[in-house]
């Protein structure tokens, strides 16, 4: 048997940002109806590799091939041209236009005195019928959820005769029902012959949908296997380049609550409550997590626990006293810490000091201040310690934040919240675009604050993450919440289907706990 | 009641309507103008000026012995000229859209008054030439050329806006370019094409007025016309054919606030009359532009490849 045609070949490609070499000599080649995972950490240069491959890049070196002719660089619309589409991981839509809108944009020719709409309409449905791929093209984007984006954004490429497909994580926003939606699409497109690149960090997807894999690690190409010659521990080893060994919970008894909700309910002014009478405890050494697709009100939920907004009805007790109305002020004095779900929008100020940062919170503490003046030196010291303690890479107190790695932002963040032995821990999306390293970090140090006696919510998108840690999930969907179900009593396929909406299973998953 | 039968007679009558036509002729090209620059994401405060622009430069080319629909196209390409300059300043420089627009404004403003004060050193009173005259139509018909191409042009735009593949790049850029550029079409260019159109349209704006409301140019004639133009465009939530209505709507209360002083002049001073289409206008726009979703590219400037 003759092995299918070459469809893309990558030479040498070296992409540098500045110092960084994000990209160091890569060559790659891409068969007919062969699916190929880009498997490596964050910053391993998957997602600027084929940026290069769309032309949003310009490599610095090297040169790409495609169907035999070589690409021009730099040129989304030569990329196009040659039958390469990508699916971005944030996606490009533009929420204020339809479906079809955003999928005949640039297909036709701009001085066409007249968009011929009923024909794209006809192509476009006659593409989701053939591939599985269920579309509303009148429907604003704005409407649609996250699934039915990510499936325009493939008709989107299917629409311009892709033969070739990029999905940057695709599964990163996807309920785990989703995402085997899209392994079937992917088979389905595979077997008219397109070719499938897909970036991910995730090993099970890689055994799921693969048949070829690349690692990547720190911008070099340190690997190429068939996905059926090669296992998890050799990926995991050649991905992180030394074996990992994920910290194991301990069990643990949990000790009194530390933070109770009771029937809260959070208003949003139009439409569906934020929070829809949301009842949860979370003791002390224990790990609550919760779980569901973004935007179910994990973000209502963090910024409640942060003193950042109040119930409008239902109470919130902070070691069983009442803290409804509490400013965020006063919750860090009452002892919550919190990592926010944002590092840079509300977790540190990247323009200010390594130091500065790490007194925030506690600026008006005597320790720092004097008559209203910086104790600078007290400050710096403090920071040294941090620093030390956390393992923050930086070249000191003095550095700017926005100079820091994403996994040492964390850090410091740890450091800010963790240093004084807080009573509960908020902990919103914690590893979110930290690499595997870091995030066994960060995952260790939240097993401590537990053991130490902390309570700990951890809010995440990431289900993986959450059966890591927690001893309960709880499932967040449309601003409710499910009871808190003990960690081992409930498979992953429920976990999904109550992040899907389907909570009749609810009675026998507790009935079975 | 007098009052309101005093209103009442007003409204009714077929010469308010062709006034409150005329008045909002230049409302209607500067407002249509600056809806298809925000529409591709760039927000043009140099309206001000590009209007004085065109009010200049259609005048003086008149003046100079064109006729007048010469004087329209060359209004029009000073004003394309002008758009060129901010486009070249917020597009590809991605310079803040603030400071290029009140730049463009300053520079345009002043460049007017100084080509007319080059060319006509000694005037003291300005200068006229023939204008456009109004068709003989009966009633609110009986309007000049220039205000029947303002009325097509509503349609024009809406129609390239929501109907041409040209459009909808217009509105892709300005709603999401980073999507734009994906689906193979230059940002940049675009968006300086719009940038240059929309310009053009503002500039007409002023042509009317030296070659159609009135016959000669004069200092501060445009008077803040090009930033009613702006809030006009939130009114009408970027859409064609409410900016038609927001502009007939603002001329029509200053329409006749000019009645009303000079039926009730004596009772009340005339500055208050003055004030009413600027009130109800903001009125107007507190109803309205709380639920306006905007553009959501507008003001940011997009920089291929960064990360």
């Amino acid at each position: 048997m003759t092995s299918p045609p070459i469809v893309l070949r990558l030479s040498g490609i070296t992409k540098r940002f500045g110092p960084l070499v994000a990209n160091d000599s890569i060559s790659l080649t891409l068969h007919k109806g062969e699916v190929l995972a880009l498997l490596g950490e964050n910053g391993a240069g998957k997602t600027t590799l084929m940026n290069i491959l769309f032309g949003h890049y310009v490599a610095d070196e090297g040169t790409i091939e495609a169907f035999g002719q070589p690409l021009p660089p730099g040129s989304p619309r030569a990329a196009l041209a040659a039958g390469i589409g990508m699916v971005h991981q944030h996606f490009t839509l533009a929420d204020n236009l339809s479906v079809l809108d955003n999928i005949a944009v640039g297909t036709e020719s701009l001085w066409r005195p007249r968009s011929d709409r009923a024909a794209a309409k006809a192509k476009l449905l006659d593409l989701a019928r053939r591939f599985g791929l269920e579309v509303r093209p009148d429907a604003l984007v704005g409407d649609l959820s996250v699934g039915e984006r990510q499936r325009a954004e493939i008709l989107k490429a299917l629409y311009r005769d892709a033969r070739v497909l990029i999905l940057d994580e695709p599964t990163a926003v996807l309920t785990p029902q989703e995402s085997a939606s899209l392994f079937d699409t992917l088979r389905l497109l595979t077997a008219d012959g397109l070719a499938v690149v897909f970036i991910s960090h995730k090993m099970n997807e890689v055994f799921a949908a693969s048949d070829t894999v690349a690692v990547l690690r720190g911008g070099r190409l340190v690997a190429t296997r068939r996905t059926a010659e090669t296992d998890r521990e050799e990926l995991a080893e050649l991905m992180v380049g030394r074996a990992l060994k994920p910290p194991t919970p301990t069990p643990l008894e949990p000790g009194e609550p530390v933070l109770t909700l009771t029937g809260v309910t959070v208003a949003s002014g139009h439409g569906r409550p934020l929070l829809d009478g949301v009842d949860l405890t979370v003791r002390r050494r224990q790990i609550v997590g919760i779980a569901g697709v973004s935007g179910n009100g994990q973000t209502a939920l963090a910024e409640l626990v942060s003193g950042l907004i109040h119930p409008d009805s239902g109470t919130m007790a902070l070691k069983g006293e009442a803290a409804g109305n509490a400013s965020p002020a006063e919750m860090v004095r009452r002892g919550v810490a919190r990592i926010p779900e944002d590092r840079h929008a509300a977790g540190l100020v990247g323009a200010m000091a390594v130091w500065e940062n790490l007194i925030a919170e506690r600026y008006h503490d005597p320790a720092f201040q004097r008559f209203g003046l910086i104790r600078r030196g007290a400050a710096r010291a403090y920071a040294e310690e941090v620093i030390k303690a956390f393992d923050v890479r930086c070249p000191g107190p003095d550095a700017r934040t926005q100079l820091l790695s994403g996994g040492n932002m964390q850090k410091l963040i740890l450091g800010r919240t963790l240093a004084h032995g807080p009573d509960l821990i908020l902990a919103s999306q914690p590893t979110r675009g930290l690499d595997v390293g870091a995030v066994s970090y960060v995952h260790g140090r939240l097993l401590e604050a537990r053991a130490a006696g902390a309570g700990v919510l951890v809010i995440s998108e990431d289900l993986d993450e959450i059966l890591a840690l927690a001893d309960g999930i709880a499932v967040a969907y449309h601003g409710r919440l499910t009871p808190v179900l003990p960690h081992g009593r409930v498979s992953v396929r429920q976990l999904g289907l109550l992040m899907a909406g389907h909570w009749e299973i609810l009675p026998e998953i507790v009935d079975a706990a | 009641m007098e009052l309101f039968q005093t209103i009442l007679d007003i409204l009714v009558s077929a010469a308010f309507w062709t006034a409150v036509l005329r008045i909002a002729t230049p409302y209607i090209l500067g407002t249509l103008g600056e809806l298809l620059c925000e529409r591709a994401g760039v927000l043009n405060l140099g309206i001000e000026g590009i209007m004085t622009m065109g009010a200049m430069a259609g005048w003086m080319a008149v003046y100079q012995g064109a006729d007048l629909w010469t004087g329209v196209l060359v209004a029009a390409l000073c004003g394309g000229l002008m758009g060129l300059l901010h486009a070249t300043l917020t597009v590809p420089l991605g310079l803040s859209q603030h400071v290029a627009g009140i730049g463009v404004t300053l520079l345009g403003t002043s460049l007017s008054y100084f080509v007319y004060r080059l060319v006509l050193p000694q005037a003291s009173t300005p200068p006229t030439i023939e204008p456009f005259q109004p068709l003989a139509l009966p009633g609110a018909l009986a309007q000049t050329p220039m205000t029947y191409m303002a009325l097509i042009l509503v349609a024009v735009v809406a129609y390239v806006l929501y109907r041409t593949p040209v459009g909808l790049a217009v509105r892709m850029v300005g709603e999401n370019p980073a999507a734009a550029e994906a689906q193979g079409l230059s940002v940049t260019a675009v968006r300086i094409g719009a940038v240059v159109a929309g310009s053009a349209l503002m500039a007409l704006a002023g042509a009317f007025l030296t070659l159609s409301a009135f016959n000669a140019f004069f200092f501060n004639m445009v008077n803040g016309r090009g930033w009613i133009c702006i809030a006009l465009v939130v009114f009408a939530s970027w859409r064609p054919g409410k900016a038609l209505l927001g502009a007939v709507l603002f001329a029509a209360f200053d329409a006749l606030q000019l009645r009303l002083q000079q039926v009730a002049g004596g009772v009340l001073p005339y500055q208050l009359f003055l004030m009413m289409p600027y009130l109800l206008s903001i009125l107007a726009l507190v109803l309205v532009a709380r639920r306006a979703s905007y553009p959501r590219a507008l003001m940011i400037p997009y920089r291929k490849g960064e990360r």
